[in-house]
């Protein structure tokens, strides 16, 4: 049987139902699994996504024409029976299953194993083929349980709140600052957000997820308030003039590239706190062995060694070449601080 | 073990020096002192020699983690550190352990050296059972050599002076010398080591001072106009030679010689421990090997460095001498607080006194003006020296690179430069893991059938920008034309100015030479590849 989805030059596309999956060129028809720059773009004819990602998608591609639809519920084009599931990697992420002639593949977008209660939990879903991201694919990435880690935050905040310092945690804006104001002690002391931070606050707070009340630096008008706040922030605001009113602050940065001492130095930051919204090691391990899948194929990331390891341990293994980044890393380039490069993502952007 | 693990990440994740300090000063106040000697030893820069291989280290972690050894050297290759690797690819632990340092040390990790295979299998494995991330990276390193910590030495000092209640001036005075393994009792640091350094001050305090040297003074590089440092007549001006630093000490009828490193280094250089100086004598100076009137170049020096056991042949053929800038003790009197040309005097009458040609007294540059001074320093590179040292008259030897008490500066010649092709990369260590930043160079040579052939001459990994260094990390991707392990040959495209300290002929390399320090003094986009400097612009510089 032909392959159902193949890779283009315009993104991952499905041949009998004549659509694309997180295409990164304009194309007619657009199944989108996240609202991350590097998924969701401009451009496309027709926009398909879960219903509780369609707010982000058009806040931040405008005005498109997209049809939402709630997972689990499935709708069929051309032959092809499509329905989203949670991929629990951030508001409204899906994973895309598509059934044609009794044959089922899944494209996972990008996701995370562990719940968060930000966004609904990732549902292993039963395929013949899985499409799987790879970003964190090495031994070397394990997450601590986010309890662990959210209680090293507070605790830094905390320590600098009783020594009279600003905290200010650097994080992409979408997805990982609600994480971390969802998880984080709020009675510590006032959260402010960066502009960027609180339209997606916002969106979140609408979808019904608890965020706990936040502040726009320029509404303190008393600067003390500052030494007892955590400010979360995008990395691009790393020494920018808008850092200059918090006054003596200590820094920190949330991401999984934060495992490695090496990513963590170069961010010269005084903290780095690993905390992913993607699948560790033993995270797509597992989320590959639940989807019972015989055929895996890899995407974005470390694709050579997940492919390697997959073939050597009795699955199919292949890959496709995409264009997809992930979101910390391009955080990252904003900065202008450097990141960890992954060779799978090469080929389109070289 | 745990204790000393936790101080470690603490000091890691934090590039606060405020909260580098807390840590210390919390691990110090409450540490038992058998395990607290140990930590000063390792903070002070103390290096443990490997005990164990790291074929085996390695050998045994994929054992124990159940990876596929590939899968473990792509993993080494995103890290890039063998013991963060190890840390990270291992199961959890099954249970936890209260061994403090102090026996890890003697009664663990020393046993290990030399072992039998199997021994060390079973040791590891059992450890890797009982330690958690943190110790197990630090066990990693402890085993594994080269463990370094994110502290600098002064911080040390004042955390372990402030948890005493001393001067900082006198903890660093104390903690000379105490990360040097043949300098004191074989058993490593003990408790009472650890006690006398943190001691009250005592009336004998110069008679524990055994062959400790002093903290050494340094300087500063000249980046004003000399014009601007008044008269030349408040400075004494000597040359800056490439040797090692280094302080010879005299007391108890004995002679102890000590780097700058403050590696004790009297066996390796005979013929300057055995220069006779009057009883309670210390020098400061630099040693250099010397041939018939000039210093000869660093590369002879080298060879001398590396050895334990020094022939006749190598002593006849590759002589060393003290150039002495110095004098810190006298008549067992520190006199660090006697202005520079006081010192100068008495140093003066120690060299006369001493008369042996192995110790040289640094010659003084005399001269009215500035630009006279300029003109003669430019013939430094004929007089293998780096240019001039600058020092007030007045100065105090200070400790470290202060300024409070008279300065030193360093007014050195510009380095060699060419310019050359990037054509080999690879991936960083530590913070440049992931990221190509260690390069490879070469210039242009034409073979006997008259092709420009681009011969490699220099790997450098420094003076880039983090800014530059992410331009040049993507452009080496791009145009990678093979990978060889974590190594990428590139399409020759980008050129970059080199600079370096020295030039010698060399049977090692292919280019015929090796340079010394090359580091990159800056991008040149303006060049095109085929402009790039030629081998024998190089070959023109040996002198």
């Amino acid at each position: 049987m032909a392959d159902m989805v193949v890779a283009r030059k315009e993104g991952l596309y499905c041949v009998p139902g004549d659509f694309y999956i997180d295409p990164w060129r304009p194309v007619p028809r657009a199944i989108i699994t996240h609202a991350h720059s590097d998924h969701a773009r401009v451009g496309h004819g027709h926009y398909l996504a879960a219903a509780p990602g369609v707010g982000i998608l058009k806040s931040r591609l405008g005005d498109i024409n997209i049809d939402p639809l709630p997972y689990g519920e499935p709708v069929t084009h051309n032959g092809v029976t499509i329905s989203l599931h949670p991929a629990g990697h951030v508001l409204g992420s899906a994973q895309v299953r598509m059934e044609y002639r009794g044959e089922v593949w899944v494209a996972s977008g990008d996701y995370k194993v562990e719940s968060d209660g930000t966004c609904a939990a990732f549902e292993p879903i039963r395929c013949d083929t899985f499409i799987t991201e790879s970003t964190f694919g090495l031994p070397i990435y394990r997450w601590q349980a986010q309890a662990e880690i959210f209680a090293d935050i507070n605790q830094w905040w905390r320590r600098n709140a009783d020594n009279g310092r600003c905290s200010v945690l650097f994080c992409y804006s979408f997805g990982k600052a609600q994480r971390i104001l969802h998880g984080i002690d709020e009675s510590i002391g006032p959260i402010v957000c960066h502009g960027a931070v609180e339209p997606l606050n916002r969106v979140y707070r609408e979808a019904g997820v608890r965020i706990p009340d936040t502040l726009a630096a320029s509404d303190i008008k008393d600067k003390t308030v500052f030494q007892r706040a955590l400010v979360i922030a995008p990395p691009s605001a790393g020494g920018s003039t808008w850092m200059r009113r918090f006054g003596d602050y200590s820094d920190a940065f949330a991401s999984g590239w934060m495992q490695l001492r090496g990513a963590r130095r170069r961010r010269a930051v005084d903290r780095g706190f690993v905390l992913s919204d993607h699948a560790d090691w033993p995270g797509l391990m597992q989320a590959i062995k639940a989807s019972e899948a015989q055929r895996v194929i890899v995407t974005h990331g470390q694709i050579p060694v997940m492919v390697r390891w997959l073939s050597q341990n009795g699955w199919d293994a292949g890959a496709f070449e995409t264009e997809y980044g992930d979101e910390d890393n391009e955080a990252l380039v904003e900065a202008p601080a450097l990141e960890e490069n992954k060779p799978g993502t090469q080929v389109g952007n070289a | 073990m745990r204790d000393f693990a936790r101080l470690y990440a603490e000091l890691d994740e934090t590039t606060a020096t405020n909260r580098k300090l807390d840590a210390l000063r919390n691990y110090f106040s409450r540490t038992p002192p058998q395990h607290a000697a140990w930590a000063v030893y390792f903070l002070a820069g103390g290096k443990p020699r490997q005990t164990v291989p790291t074929k085996l280290l390695r050998q045994y972690a994929i054992e124990y983690g159940g990876i596929a050894e590939w899968l473990f050297d792509e993993s080494y290759h995103a890290v890039g550190d063998l013991a963060e690797t190890i840390a990270h690819v291992l199961p959890p632990p099954k249970q936890t352990s209260d061994i403090g340092l102090a026996e890890w040390m003697t009664e663990r990790i020393a046993p290990l050296r030399g072992a039998q295979p199997e021994k060390i299998r079973d040791a590891l494995f059992a450890w890797w059972d009982q330690t958690d991330w943190r110790e197990r990276f630090l066990l990693m390193k402890l085993i594994g050599g080269g463990f370094r910590v994110g502290v600098s030495k002064l911080l040390v000092t004042r955390a372990l002076a402030e948890v005493a209640e001393l001067d900082s001036k006198l903890v660093a005075q104390r903690l000379m010398g105490w990360t040097d393994g043949r300098a004191f009792n074989q058993n490593g640091p003990t408790s009472d080591r650890y006690m006398q350094l943190i001691a009250p001050i005592s009336e004998d305090e110069h008679q524990l001072r055994g062959g400790q040297p002093y903290p050494f003074f340094l300087a500063h590089p000249l980046n004003v106009e000399p014009q601007t440092l008044g008269s030349t007549t408040d400075w004494l001006v000597e040359w800056k030679y490439d040797g090692i630093r280094a302080q010879l000490v005299r007391r108890t009828n004995q002679n102890w010689l000590w780097s700058r490193g403050e590696d004790l280094i009297t066996d390796r250089f005979p013929e300057i421990a055995s220069i006779a100086l009057p009883e309670g004598t210390v020098i400061d100076g630099e040693i250099l090997i010397w041939k018939t009137d000039l210093p000869a170049s660093f590369a002879d020096l080298q060879k001398r460095i590396g050895r334990k056991t020094i022939s006749a042949k190598m002593l006849a053929e590759l002589p060393a001498v003290l150039v002495a800038y110095d004098v810190l003790e006298h008549e067992g009197v520190d006199i660090r607080a006697t202005p520079q040309a006081s010192r100068r005097a008495i140093l003066e009458n120690i060299v006369n006194y001493a008369n042996n040609p192995t110790l040289k007294l640094s010659p003084l540059i005399t001269t009215d003006d500035w630009q006279t001074l300029a003109t003669i320093r430019e013939g430094s590179r004929s007089r293998v020296v780096e240019g001039m040292m600058l020092k007030r008259a007045d100065a105090h030897y200070g400790v470290g690179r202060t300024k409070d008490v008279g300065v030193w500066w360093k007014w050195k010649i510009d380095p060699y430069a060419v310019d050359a092709v990037l054509i080999y990369a690879q991936a960083g260590h530590g913070r440049r893991a992931s990221l190509y930043t260690d390069y490879t160079f070469a210039v242009w040579d034409t073979e006997a059938d008259g092709k420009r052939v681009l011969v490699p001459f220099a790997k450098a990994y420094s003076g880039l920008t983090d800014a530059e260094i992410g331009k040049v990390d993507a452009a080496i991707r791009k145009t990678t034309v093979e990978k060889f392990g974590p190594v990428r040959s590139v399409k020759p495209t980008m050129v970059f100015e080199i600079g370096f300290e020295g030039i010698a002929k060399s049977t090692r390399h292919k280019a015929g030479i090796a340079v010394r320090f090359p580091r990159i003094l800056r991008i040149r986009d303006d060049k095109l590849v085929e402009q790039a400097d030629t081998l024998d612009v190089l070959k023109d510089m040996l002198a």
